[in-house]
């Protein structure tokens, strides 16, 4: 058991030290949520704000960290049709350069979300920004353009009038950009180098607003990419897009799926946690549980636990193995942002702006400290140089150690 | 002697290199305008935008020029471009300000090119935005337009504010001339009335209010859809067709909503399951290049003189003003627009709405009217 728990510590371990402290995209390097190099502090208050950059126009989107670069994107116009691509120094806040483009897609949504919804995502070379109007924009880290391209506006039945949420992820040489909606539903493999397009598959027809999580089920395996729909999970092969097996039995469309302990955390029937499938074989569930029903954010698999984050913002604490609940915290919610965690800690970021940091225990979870940033934060916010990023709509923080 | 050679030598050499420079910078644009759908000509524009990226800042108003004629993916490869170039010209304290200014001024450029050059202008200039905006209350540029517009609701609110009542309504009045955006025309709107004006918010934004409809026609298992039923087939206003629940035929309606919205749940029945088809004229004074601006929260479909423009098939995402804009040509005279629009079976207390909102306007969002009234438009039989 103990040499299963190493061997599957190693393939994180050499993509975390592959990616550094990065913090490359939606969820992080694994898109699990978890940071494993970075140690955020444990206890916060206001004073822990190292720094402020202001910001304009709207944005529910993540930062991502690149090296000693914080990249954000944002929209500005009252149609929320200049799509900014935005990048700050890590040490200092400074604004080291803004791109503007215009949506060629629509870009209508519900007021709660914006157009500048989905994280950017990184290779560690390049920066991909994809937007509501589903545009998807690439550029060099100092700001200079590699490609671009408009799949609304080459699709133009691509689009969502609540808007686009989904966030984008790079696996290899391939940028993976759900498109998924009620009319022309898709997802697409796009090529790093020139936007063009490695494969398109067609997907249900329903809104959906969950981003991809990278599985790899053992060192030796080839990564996949699951893509969670009304009708469940599918794990495509990132280079053709291919199905490798489906997970039929339904899932939700707002929070996505996690990957821990070589488990899938499906937002289905409550929580279900399957066994990874293959090609010869279905995935198996382990267990379904609704008392581990997630709201908006996705779950989170750290230090052999699954947690989730219910409507009345309480976080639950189970057991990966069983979904048996461990312990249950009442916190000041409501949440968007999915928590994310990182030396022992949780931190969950309310809808009102309210930091809340949860040290781990055994036998029952701790708020150890908050820092009320005073403005509505829907975004999951990022870690890297044992900082926290957050974002809001005026403003992009750094919470650091004094 | 041997030294005005040299020097002509050398201006000959810099005359040509800078020629050959401009040449270069004109092909790496001609090369981005190529880029088309599904990623066509990207691998080629990404080497020529990231060389254009390196030029100086003589490139950008070349760039900027270049706009015209471009594509809407196109122009953002320009964008990007551009935004390189004038950082980096920013940073040299190189930006050419006032050849900026003058591209700004120049209504025959692109709007967006314009808004472009603005941004970027103010950024080392903040007060052009003085000299500039107050003349940009009728611009193309929805933008540029759409801060005039706010200068004149800042300035009209503080008139009001003094008592200055009828100094602040005729600038609220000259806001309302440029205003298009909902937002600011609520704002505008709202004070006015008060101030005991009379608008008519339908002819503002160019609504259409008297509808011919049909219906119901049958949806069940969504399926009406992808049904083409006898309107579709042929538009006869005097003929009884079989629907859903009967024979039947088409009926006219109007709608005083402001915002010219036409409620089919609360003004005729709250249909499940149902098609509905309505019908109204354009009357053009010459062929048209306009749009046809839709909300709703129902799947549709839209047809202008028997063809089919768009189609979405999209059931209760919400419903706000302008939620689709569909290109369309109008030939001189009369057009025959037609709507399908189709309710599902959803039974949640959201998912009731079977309404719709239609305006004609121009690329800028500017309404335009039917060139006959409305109150005398027949419809054809």
């Amino acid at each position: 058991m103990k040499y299963i728990s190493i061997q599957l510590l190693i393939p994180l371990l050499a993509v975390s030290l592959c990616c550094g402290a990065d913090w490359p995209q939606f969820r992080g390097p694994l898109t699990n949520n978890v940071s494993l190099a970075d140690a955020p502090p444990g206890k916060v208050d206001q004073g822990s704000i190292a720094w402020t950059a202001d910001l304009e126009g709207r944005g529910a989107s993540g930062p991502i960290v690149v090296g000693d670069k914080v990249f954000l994107t944002s929209t500005t116009g009252f149609k929320q049709d200049q799509l900014h691509v935005l990048c700050f120094d890590l040490k200092s806040g400074k604004q080291l350069w803004d791109r503007q483009f215009w949506a060629t897609g629509r870009t209508q949504c519900h007021n709660k979300m914006c157009v500048a919804t989905p994280t950017p995502a990184s290779d560690g070379q390049r920066v991909f920004a994809t937007f509501s109007s589903n545009d998807v924009v690439c550029l060099d880290l100092d700001g200079n353009l590699l490609w671009v391209r408009g799949l609304s506006h080459d699709y133009p039945n691509a689009s969502n009038s609540l808007g686009m949420a989904s966030s984008p992820i790079v696996v290899g040489e391939t940028l993976i950009v759900p498109v998924e909606n009620d009319d022309d539903s898709f997802t697409t493999g796009l090529d790093v180098k020139t936007g063009i397009a490695r494969w398109k598959i067609q997907r249900p027809r329903v809104a959906n607003w969950t981003s991809p999580a990278i599985l790899k089920a053992s060192p030796e395996a080839e990564p996949l990419v699951l893509l969670q729909s009304s009708e469940g999970v599918d794990a495509i092969y990132p280079q053709t897009g291919e199905t490798a097996w489906q997970y039929e039995d339904g899932a939700g469309r707002i929070p996505s799926t996690t990957v821990g302990e070589n488990t899938l955390f499906v937002p289905s029937n409550g929580l279900t946690a399957l066994t990874p499938g293959s090609s010869s074989e279905p995935p198996k569930v382990l267990w379904s549980e609704q008392k581990l029903s997630p709201a908006t954010a996705s779950p989170l698999v750290y230090q052999k636990k699954v947690f989730t984050v219910n409507r009345a913002g309480v976080l639950t604490c189970a057991s990966p193995q069983t979904g048996e609940v461990i312990w249950r915290l009442r916190l000041k919610g409501p949440f968007s942002a999915t928590p994310i965690a990182a030396a022992n800690h949780l931190y969950l970021i309310s809808e009102k702006g309210l930091l809340q940091v949860v040290q781990l225990g055994e036998e029952q979870g701790e708020v150890t400290g908050e820092v009320d940033l005073k403005e509505t934060i829907l975004a999951t916010p990022a870690i890297a140089d044992d900082s926290l990023f957050l974002r809001s709509d005026q403003h992009l923080w750094k919470i650091s150690s004094r | 002697m041997q030294r005005s050679r040299f020097l002509y030598c050398l201006l000959f050499l810099s005359l040509a290199l800078t020629t050959v420079k401009a040449d270069d910078v004109e092909q790496q644009i001609k090369q981005i305008k190529q880029v088309q759908k599904e990623g066509q000509g990207n691998q080629a524009a990404s080497q020529a935008v990231q060389q254009l990226s390196q030029a100086d800042a003589a490139a950008l108003i070349p760039i900027l020029n270049s706009f015209a004629e471009a594509n809407p993916l196109a122009v953002n490869w320009l964008c990007g471009a551009f935004e390189a170039v004038a950082s980096n010209a920013i940073e040299q304290k190189q930006l050419p300000v006032d050849k900026l200014e003058a591209f700004v001024l120049d209504k025959s450029k692109h709007p967006r090119a314009r808004r472009l050059a603005y941004e970027t202008l103010i950024k080392v200039d903040p007060e052009a935005t003085d000299r500039i905006i107050p003349g940009m209350i009728n611009d193309a540029s929805v933008t540029l337009r759409r801060d005039a517009v706010q200068r004149l609701i800042d300035e009209a609110k503080s008139l009001e504010k003094a008592g200055k009542k009828d100094e602040a309504k005729q600038i609220y009045q000259q806001a309302l001339s440029g205003a298009t955006d909902d937002d600011q025309v609520k704002a505008i709107v709202k004070p006015l009335r008060a101030l005991g004006e009379k608008i008519d918010l339908q002819k503002h934004f160019g609504f259409l209010s008297n509808w011919k409809i049909i219906g119901p026609f049958d949806n069940t298992g969504r399926k009406g859809y992808d049904t083409a039923y006898a309107p579709e087939e042929q538009l006869d206003f005097a003929a009884a067709v079989e629907g859903k629940d009967g024979m039947v035929s088409w009926k006219s309606v109007n709608t005083e909503d402001d915002y010219g919205i036409f409620d089919i749940a609360k003004e005729i029945s709250p249909y499940k399951e149902a098609v509905m088809y309505c019908a109204a004229d354009f009357y053009s004074p010459d062929e048209q290049s306009l749009e046809i601006r839709l909300g709703t929260p129902n799947a549709w479909k839209i047809w202008v003189n028997g063809k089919l423009l768009f189609a979405r098939n999209e059931y209760h995402r919400g419903m706000v003003m302008d939620q689709y804009s569909v290109p369309v040509t109008f030939k001189p005279g009369k057009n025959i627009i037609l709507l399908k629009l189709c309710q599902n079976e959803q039974t949640e207390s959201w998912a009731q709405r079977y309404q719709f909102q239609l305006r004609i306007a121009r690329p800028s969002g500017t309404g335009v009217l039917s060139e006959k009234p409305e109150a005398t438009t027949q419809l054809s039989r």
